[in-house]
């Protein structure tokens, strides 16, 4: 099922597509940032798919993708065993978007037809990543880009209102960044007025 | 008051008769929160009033942020649990599967069937708790403090249970990547009996103060009110949007565990307001007893050795005197009965809670502690770097938790731990649509749709 689902999509926009698996079942398309609106606007509306939820918009910062030390000699001895025949495993996992630091990752489902769709959409400008809007197809994601925003540092274009979401104004730096240390301290902010 | 004061006051504002009279009238900005009594949680709306209707929203959120998928992203896979806990603080075992189920995805390994029981039973215990909390506090803002303190009441017999399971009644961490803690007790289906029994006298109690009580119906129907589509475009999933009349359920659209070998129903409303997400939460406690009940039911039994000649189960200290006078043949091939420690299940029941996968789950402890092929699987399990991996990928996973869709999206490179673990929490969806469904109702309005939301402050803010 996941296999017609990327086909549908590829159909369509045979250049937005960049690449595609099934990896766990999860049926994922990687697309061309520029493409995101006319897929995404697509999915929600295409009688084959109706796509109505978007279920969950998150990103994903691969700076140190593969380059974590492990931590053990014997460590490597311990990875995979073989996933069970209740578990999909057809598609080998293709690894992260090669090019971009930040990739933006939506899921997508559909009450009518049951399934499930994940959008990766790699953000090419590492210094000041941008990508387009959902808000005007889907008003839930708004805050769910308020949210990436406040984490990553990654601008909508189009939001009506980016602002931080979980951090307060002041708050320096992108917590969710690789680059952000997971001990760093902020300085105590006073009340504003 | 003296006739004067009254001529006085209408001399001042002189009006021809029939017309209203011409009050100087602003808006007013109301900011309430973050720590208001009226409201449980953390939260600050600042409201734009027009007299005693709400023309504009702002839901400020955040207070309650700790950085759950930051430290995700440090400790190892199942250093993650005890933070997943803290997510929906009130339905924990909820997260904590729906996490484990992730992770367990994406390693590729399936849990025993009873340990599949074992996590709907619990899951489902914890989604009555959750969705009592949630009812009785909304009543108490409502006036009805007796219906809270009989909720609570009824909340601690499951807490009861829960703890009987885990050890703990609040921050459980009862799953592991690949199993449970622990089996549930021996004599567990009788004191879940009783519990539901008094439960559901509470539940009639309730249902009885409320469900026809006219200051509660007055103030819950007509109020917040959303439609199927609007809410599926905010992707409010759970209660609140079956209260619309759209009847999506994780558990029966995407079954996962073993809900689709259970039967229930899922209670839909018509019209979207707090009070039909009120009648649906009460009709899913419902459900979800029916469910743990059927689970109880047909939940497989794990390994049990019976004495050829009496019938009964061989308790442990027995079955060591029949092996220590060679009487081998009336012990093999089972094991004996042991009630499971908090410390780690029995060795008997470890095979039916866990996977069998060595390099993910610890051994049962008597093997830890009786001999150096368990030793060695649990240290290499415990320590530094040589914990749960997960193969290069990445997986998403959702569960129904208390308040609607909770899902777990797990990216690994590979490592001892997550490259990133994103949580999507129910409720962040609910309160992205909050200021919309408050425009339009009284500033007494916000009290029982905020109740509604069951806002959680752990998982909104993570």
């Amino acid at each position: 099922m996941s296999a017609d689902l990327i086909e549908v999509v590829k159909d369509r926009f045979p250049d937005a597509v960049s690449d595609s698996h099934a990896y766990r079942g999860d049926a994922t398309v990687i697309l061309r940032p520029e493409s995101l609106l006319a897929v995404a606007s697509f999915l929600k509306d295409d009688p084959a798919l109706r796509m109505n939820f978007l279920m969950d918009l998150s990103a994903v910062d691969y700076s140190t993708y593969g380059e974590r030390p492990t931590t053990a000699f014997f460590a490597s001895s311990g990875v995979a065993v073989r996933p069970t025949a209740l578990i999909p495993d057809e598609d080998p996992w293709p690894g992260p978007p090669r090019g971009a630091r930040f990739a933006v990752v939506y899921h997508f489902y559909s009450t009518d037809k049951k399934h499930r769709l994940r959008l990766v959409v790699p953000v090419e400008d590492d210094d000041s990543p941008e990508v387009d809007s959902l808000t005007g197809l889907w008003p839930g994601a708004n805050w769910l880009e308020r949210e990436v925003w406040d984490m990553f540092g990654i601008r909508f274009r189009g939001h009506p209102d980016l602002k931080r979401i979980l951090m307060y104004e002041s708050f320096e730096g992108y917590p969710l960044r690789k680059d952000y240390p997971v001990n760093k301290r902020q300085p105590l902010i006073g009340p504003l007025n | 008051m003296p006739i004067e004061t009254i001529s006085t006051t209408q001399g001042n504002h002189p009006t021809l008769p029939g017309e209203p009279p011409e009050l100087d009238t602003r808006d007013m900005l109301l900011n309430i929160g973050p720590a208001h009594p009226a409201m449980h949680g953390i939260v600050r709306i600042v409201a734009k009033l027009d007299g005693e209707q709400i023309e504009a929203a702002e839901v400020e959120i955040g207070y309650l942020h700790r950085g759950f998928e930051k430290m995700a992203e440090v400790v190892d896979y199942n250093g993650v649990i005890p933070y997943t806990d803290r997510l929906n603080y009130v339905s924990p075992v909820i997260n904590n599967m729906g996490y484990c189920m992730a992770v367990e995805k994406l390693i590729g390994i399936s849990v025993p069937e009873r340990c599949h029981y074992v996590r709907v039973i619990l899951s489902e215990i914890s989604r009555i708790t959750d969705h009592l909390t949630c009812v009785g506090a909304t009543a108490m803002e409502l006036g009805a403090f007796t219906v809270f303190l009989y909720m609570i009441k009824a909340r601690e017999y499951l807490w009861d249970l829960v703890e009987m399971v885990t050890g703990a009644r609040l921050t459980v961490s009862y799953c592991r990547v690949g199993g449970v803690k622990a089996d549930l007790p021996d004599d567990f289906a009788e004191p879940c009996r009783e519990a539901f029994k008094k439960t559901r006298e509470v539940l009639a109690e309730a249902d009885g103060l409320l469900t026809r009580n006219r200051i509660f119906v007055d103030r819950m129907s007509g109020t917040g009110v959303i439609s199927a589509e609007d809410a599926i475009a905010y992707g409010i999933t759970g209660p609140f949007l079956r209260s619309t009349g759209a009847d999506y359920d994780v558990r029966k659209d995407c079954p996962y565990a073993v809900y689709d070998r259970l039967d229930f129903d899922v209670p839909v409303g018509s019209r979207g307001d707090n009070m039909d997400r009120y009648l649906v939460r009460m009709e899913e406690m419902e459900q979800s007893m029916r469910i743990v009940e059927q689970a109880i039911r047909d939940m497989p039994q794990g390994p049990i050795q019976v004495d050829p000649g009496t019938g009964r189960p061989i308790p442990a200290a027995e079955m060591v005197d029949l092996a220590k006078v060679g009487d081998i043949g009336a012990i093999q091939g089972g094991s004996a009965v042991t009630c499971p420690t908090l410390e780690g299940s029995g060795q008997s029941q470890h095979s039916s809670i866990a996977a069998d996968a060595k390099r993910v789950f610890f051994p049962p402890k008597e093997d830890t502690y009786g001999n150096i092929e368990g030793l060695m699987q649990q240290f290499k399990l415990v320590m530094h770097g040589h914990g749960v991996r997960a193969p290069k990928g990445e997986v998403y996973f959702p569960v129904e938790g208390a308040n609607g869709e909770l899902g777990f999206y797990v990216v690994s490179d590979g490592n001892g731990s997550a490259y990133r673990v994103r949580c999507r929490p129910p409720c962040f969806a609910i309160m992205s649509a909050l200021s919309k469904l408050l425009i339009g109702d009284t500033i007494a309005d916000m009290t029982p749709t905020f109740g509604s939301v069951n806002m959680i402050g752990g998982e909104l803010d993570r």
